[in-house]
């Protein structure tokens, strides 16, 4: 359980370079399964009862299609792109940065949505979502997303929902007459930088940030002194969900950004918790099953992403892990996710959504931002105390 | 003068067996080469050739437009090293490593003197599973439990709060540096559960060196009219010096390398380990990340170099 939210961790990110990739033919027809299908994913994603016997999607695939399912789980958006690089996998479950490394390095193959009948019922706004499309070719099937929320203490806040994200951002008194210092958390990962712009794009709009994931130097900067101010309340930076639960119940934090996996988490044990997205909308992470250029077992593979897209799979996937479906029906009648889970988990923000993708020199609203490497550096520096 | 197979008293023995045996036993190098080269080559090969792959990979540089790695020999990378935010990571994991290294020779000391000197039989054997048996238990078992001991909501609060000595926790969080919102999110609790952690590692080479001091000596200082204090500083601590320079090679190098305990406790600034693990994981700077472990093999490089000199390594 701990791996696979160290995993969502590293779900951070999201996409880059919209380079073209030289088209590889898609299949043209499904032929006979060819008995395996080997897949690279984040820890928790390909479920087959064994944490838990109700949160199984493995089992009944494995029987009806007789594609035997072999897992390789990575930490890291690096380790997948590595490993889909090495070969010999048919499927992986990158997020939006690794996705399209994947696409330019030609790595994964487009595919041909008409060999899943499922494509239709996607929800629209992630069917032709630009981490999985490139100049109108689909190299995969959406999985699951999710918002990374602002989640508080109803004790601290007096049952009243917190607007805005300067709770975590400057120092000020909460509804329980306690000032935040000491009492708030940070994402302990340098893509939190953007939270900082996002958050900057709402508040100081002659900044001019468009996007926060593409900071000129000036931008960057005003991030920077915001986040140097935030470390003065933070105590505790989290970066492990298991962590930042147990610093909710045992060391006094109110407010910090999160997933609603840990708000649920929390919620199921009755403890003072909720979540919002505030004014400001929120950052967020959505992952797509891609399959591999020199795949072995493409009809297997093919078999899986019609699999995944089944409302029933879409609703467990999305129970277990904190997520929201990439189809509408899984929001009804699922038993794992209830009628209301899709909803709790942020189904009806997607809007507000800006999803995780990795910075990069060369960007597209402004022509030269700050590259995702001086953030990790600089966020070292700022948690260091500089 | 006669030849070696001339003055062989046996005939050559037949079969391929025999004649490989007959020929090792003439040529020993040549047996030794065969034994010995293998685990050579692994050490050659898998752990020094790795080892320098990554020291050459100090000396690229990232290109800051596209983060591609430049292939070009520069010291770039080692400026970049010596910026102010990294050289605060350097200075903050040498300091905590020599603090916890010289907390746990000064604790473990009178533990080691009475197993050395006092504890005999089974309370000895006692002491060996005693000191033993952390180390049996998981290492991030005992971490996690340390967090929940030091929360702010933890064991060790509620203990003070019973005592009324909670003013004095307080007292000490509000300290600068030292302090923090709680003691697991201070540098206190992280050198208290790095202190505990790398502990055995101090007490069983102190124990070791304390056990080869002859009593004989003891009682010649004390019948010469020392005092026991005088004793300590002119014989028993000279002669236990390096059993407790070989401990702190194991507490300072593993305070040095770790980057599992700062994560879980303290205040999230980061030590070198975890800057390694940063830089070449999430940021793909390997070359700064491949920098940042030289650090650490240059000190470990002088501190045994010292340690030799204190005779640590007589005792081998």
């Amino acid at each position: 359980m701990k791996q696979m939210l160290k995993s969502c961790t590293a779900l951070t990110l999201s996409l880059g370079l919209a380079a073209p990739a030289l088209a590889q033919e898609p299949l043209k027809e499904l032929g006979a399964g060819e008995g395996a299908l080997s897949i690279v994913a984040w820890p928790g994603y390909i479920e087959r009862g064994e944490t838990d016997k109700n949160y199984d999607w493995v089992t009944e695939f494995e029987n009806k299609t007789g594609c035997k399912v072999s897992v390789k789980t990575a930490a890291t958006s690096d380790e997948m792109v590595a490993l889909m690089n090495e070969g010999g996998f048919d499927l992986v479950t990158a997020s939006g940065d690794a996705s399209l490394r994947l696409v330019a390095g030609k790595r994964v193959q487009p595919i041909n949505t008409d060999l899943i009948p499922s494509w239709k019922t996607i929800d629209e706004r992630m069917q032709n979502a630009p981490w999985h499309t490139a100049n109108g070719v689909h190299y995969g099937t959406p999985y699951v997303w999710g918002p990374n929320v602002l989640m508080y203490n109803t004790d601290a806040f007096k049952g009243e929902p917190p607007k805005s994200w300067n709770v975590v951002f400057e120092e000020m008194t909460l509804p329980d007459g306690k000032s935040n210092k000491g009492r708030i958390q940070a994402y302990d990962g340098p893509i939190h930088v953007a939270d900082a712009a996002n958050y900057l794009m709402a508040h100081k709009p002659e900044l001019g940030i468009k996007d926060p994931y593409e900071l000129n130097e000036d931008q960057y900067k005003a991030a920077l002194d915001l986040l140097r101010n935030q470390r003065k309340l933070v105590g505790r930076y989290w970066h492990d969900a298991m962590i930042q639960i147990d610093d909710f119940k045992n060391e006094g934090v109110v407010a910090s950004g999160s997933w609603p996996f840990q708000v649920n988490l929390m919620q199921a044990e009755k403890l003072p918790i909720a979540s919002v997205i505030p004014e400001e909308g929120v950052t967020g992470w959505a992952d797509t099953t891609m399959l591999h250029a020199d795949s072995e077992h493409p009809n297997c593979a093919y078999m899986w992403m019609e699999h995944t897209l089944s409302p029933k799979v879409q609703g467990d996937v999305s129970a277990w892990f904190g997520a929201n479906p990439s189809v509408g029906a899984a929001c009804k009648g699922n038993e794992l996710l209830t009628d209301e889970g899709c909803a709790t988990n942020g189904y009806n923000d997607f809007e507000r959504v800006k999803f995780w993708k990795t910075p990069v020199a060369k960007c597209e609203s402004q022509g030269e931002c700050v590259p995702y490497h001086r953030w990790v550096s600089d966020y070292i520096g700022v948690i260091g105390g500089r | 003068m006669t030849t070696v197979a001339e003055s062989f008293p046996l005939p050559e023995r037949r079969g391929t067996a025999g004649r490989l045996s007959d020929f090792f036993w003439r040529h020993p190098h040549v047996l030794l080469a065969i034994l010995l080269g293998p685990p050579l080559i692994w050490l050659g090969i898998v752990y020094l050739g790795s080892l320098f792959a990554l020291l050459l990979q100090s000396f690229f540089s990232i290109d800051d437009f596209s983060g591609l790695i430049n292939y070009e020999f520069t010291l770039a990378t080692y400026r970049q090293l010596l910026s102010e935010a990294n050289l605060d990571i350097i200075i903050r994991t040498v300091a905590m490593a020599a603090l916890v290294t010289l907390a746990s020779a000064v604790i473990v000391f009178p533990i080691a003197y009475y197993a050395a000197r006092y504890a005999r039989g089974k309370g000895k054997a006692l002491f060996y599973l005693a000191v033993m048996l952390p180390l049996w238990s998981s290492y991030l078992v005992k971490v996690y439990a340390w967090k929940l001991i030091l929360a702010k909501e933890g064991i060790l609060t509620w203990f003070l709060a019973k005592l009324n000595l909670l003013w004095l926790l307080d007292a000490w969080l509000a300290l600068p540096i030292v302090g923090g919102s709680s003691l697991s999110i201070s540098y206190t609790g992280t050198f208290i559960v790095f202190v505990y952690v790398w502990m055995p590692f101090m007490i069983l080479p102190i124990q070791a060196a304390l056990e080869r001091v002859p009593a004989n000596l003891i009682e010649a200082s004390s019948d010469l009219g020392g005092t026991p204090a005088q004793t300590f500083r002119h014989v028993i601590f000279p002669l236990a010096l390096p059993g407790i320079v070989a401990g702190s090679i194991f507490t300072f190098s593993l305070t040095l390398g770790d980057y599992i305990i700062p994560q879980i406790i303290g205040s999230s600034r980061l030590f070198i380990g975890q800057a390694v693990y940063a830089q070449q994981g999430t940021a793909g700077n390997v070359p700064l990340a491949a920098a940042f472990t030289v650090v650490p093999i240059v000190i470990m490089g002088a501190y045994l170099w010292m340690a030799k000199r204190m005779g640590a390594f007589d005792a081998l």
